[in-house]
């Protein structure tokens, strides 16, 4: 059997795919919360790191390039992530065959159980998110490579700051869960491993979800304006 | 000391045969405290034989809790709610006067019912027969200590090689997966060394062949730990994927 074969003919194969390419998520979010922490610094350090993002790289990388070679690395692990999901969901759903008449929720916590519908709220909250904030699209006041204002015009509207923290309330438990469940696909097991798993992912969840959080309440505090 | 006995109203599974639809079925059953769960249905079931009814089918052997052939969900948990028993390790203390409870097959494509609480597991038995194996010379017996075992390797085997095999974790599993069989089986052979020979191959094959059986996908809720009369740990679920996860790369 080919090793494509192996990772794509069966379910332990979709989940180390999903494993491997949602932590390129978890990198993606710490470092996207952790350049963002710039806007605490003033207008011209934010839009100084968005233009950095563009020009890192120079001068190996022509002007953009990182960027896209980032985003099209972010898409691929979308796609692969996606996929599998489904492809795995569309497998569990047709396993049960008869429902339960009744049901006893054996161990099974508020982020293991959202993981699915979860993962919807994640993928329409990161459409909207980039025609928010990257392209402007749905954004009333979208001046192009200030991003500065965009951050502060965009999170002075109250409903768009709602649904930007009820999305980090659903992407701390998918993090949590799906950094506790790529440990275990991936095999990360050992008596060390076992200690710092859960600890890890919780802790990863709060910095990511309570950070993020910090950006539309510093805005509507008046912190960030 | 007086006995103290209930009268429960039980809404129980009837299914006539593989293919039929079934549908659940309400009786009064009469016991007292000292049953185990499954003398109360074998009452039941005179009592139904007595009036010319056909008694409820359920699959039953040492009544001990060490060979996994019992097995139904009682409210909603496999083998009912006590931790670290078989259903016929249930006994009837546990419920009182009036109660009512909901009994079912497990339910997984994986096991089909054949009839009433009765399901064909032999799904489990192809997945052990793909690999759970060693390969030995025949002959005399090997010397005792010829093959040197680590404590804590003879240890963690043994606590995988405690799985009955009676599928609680399939039918407590949101996604019926048979992840927690599948790798308390790997685990136990790939744990010794006895099991190094065929330590990769034991991996792909008997996951292969747990995805032939329509099985659904593991999403490490951990809900088949938690109903295994057993005590089987989500470790093994893990060594199973590290294992499946060198045999692709060894594949090549």
């Amino acid at each position: 059997m080919s090793r494509v074969t192996a990772l794509y003919g069966t379910s332990v194969g979709k989940k180390i795919t999903m494993a491997v390419s949602g932590a390129i998520f978890v990198l993606f979010v710490l470092a996207h919360w952790f350049g963002n922490t710039k806007v605490f610094m003033g207008p011209e350090a934010f839009n100084h790191y968005a233009e950095g993002l563009r020009e890192f790289g120079d001068p190996f990388l022509p002007y953009g390039w990182f960027l896209w070679i980032f985003r099209a690395v972010l898409v691929l692990s979308l796609v692969v992530h996606v996929w599998s999901a489904w492809s795995l969901t569309r497998q569990s759903w047709a396993a049960r065959g008869t429902k339960y008449k009744k049901k006893d929720s054996l161990n099974i916590d508020a982020a293991s159980n959202t993981m699915r519908w979860g993962g919807i709220v994640l993928l329409l909250f990161v459409t909207y998110h980039i025609l928010h904030l990257t392209t402007g699209t749905l954004h009333p006041d979208f001046i192009p490579g200030d991003a500065y204002h965009n951050f502060v015009a965009g999170f002075q509207s109250i409903p768009v700051s709602v649904v930007y923290m009820l999305c980090m309330i659903a992407l701390g438990l998918h993090l949590y869960h799906g950094t506790w469940s790529a440990f275990q696909t991936l095999g990360f097991d050992g008596p060390r491993a076992q200690k710092i798993r859960r600890p890890l992912s919780l802790i990863l969840a709060l910095v990511v979800a309570g950070g993020n959080l910090l950006f539309p309440v510093s805005v509507l505090t008046g912190f960030v304006s | 000391m007086a006995t103290s006995t209930m009268k429960l109203k039980l809404h129980v599974w009837r299914q006539e045969s593989p293919s039929a639809r079934g549908g659940f079925v309400t009786y009064e059953a009469d016991a007292n405290e000292h049953m185990s769960f499954l003398e109360m249905l074998d009452v039941l079931n005179e009592s139904l034989e007595s009036r010319g009814e056909e008694p409820i089918v359920f699959d039953h052997d040492c009544r001990e809790g060490i060979c996994g052939t019992c097995g139904m969900v009682i409210n909603g948990r496999p083998h009912g709610p006590w931790e670290r028993t078989t259903v016929c390790q249930l006994h009837m203390r546990e419920y009182g006067d009036g109660d009512q409870i909901w009994i079912e097959p497990w339910r997984a494509k994986g096991f089909p019912v054949v009839k009433d609480l009765f399901v064909d597991r032999s799904a489990f038995d192809r997945i052990l027969q793909s690999g759970g194996f060693i390969s030995a010379n025949s002959g005399g017996a090997p010397d005792a200590n010829a093959i040197p075992v680590k404590h804590e390797a003879a240890e963690e085997s043994m606590d995988a090689a405690a799985c009955i095999g009676c599928g609680a974790c399939v039918a407590a599993c949101p996604n019926a997966s048979a992840m927690l069989f599948t790798g308390a089986k790997i685990a136990h052979l790939n744990r010794l060394p006895q099991g190094q020979p065929e330590r990769y191959d034991r991996a792909l094959d008997m996951i292969l062949q747990m995805e032939e059986e329509a099985f659904g996908s593991c999403t490490n809720h951990g809900a088949c730990a938690e109903a295994c009369p057993k005590g089987i740990e989500l470790d093994v679920i893990a060594m199973l994927n590290r294992d499946y996860l060198a045999a692709v790369v060894k594949a090549g």
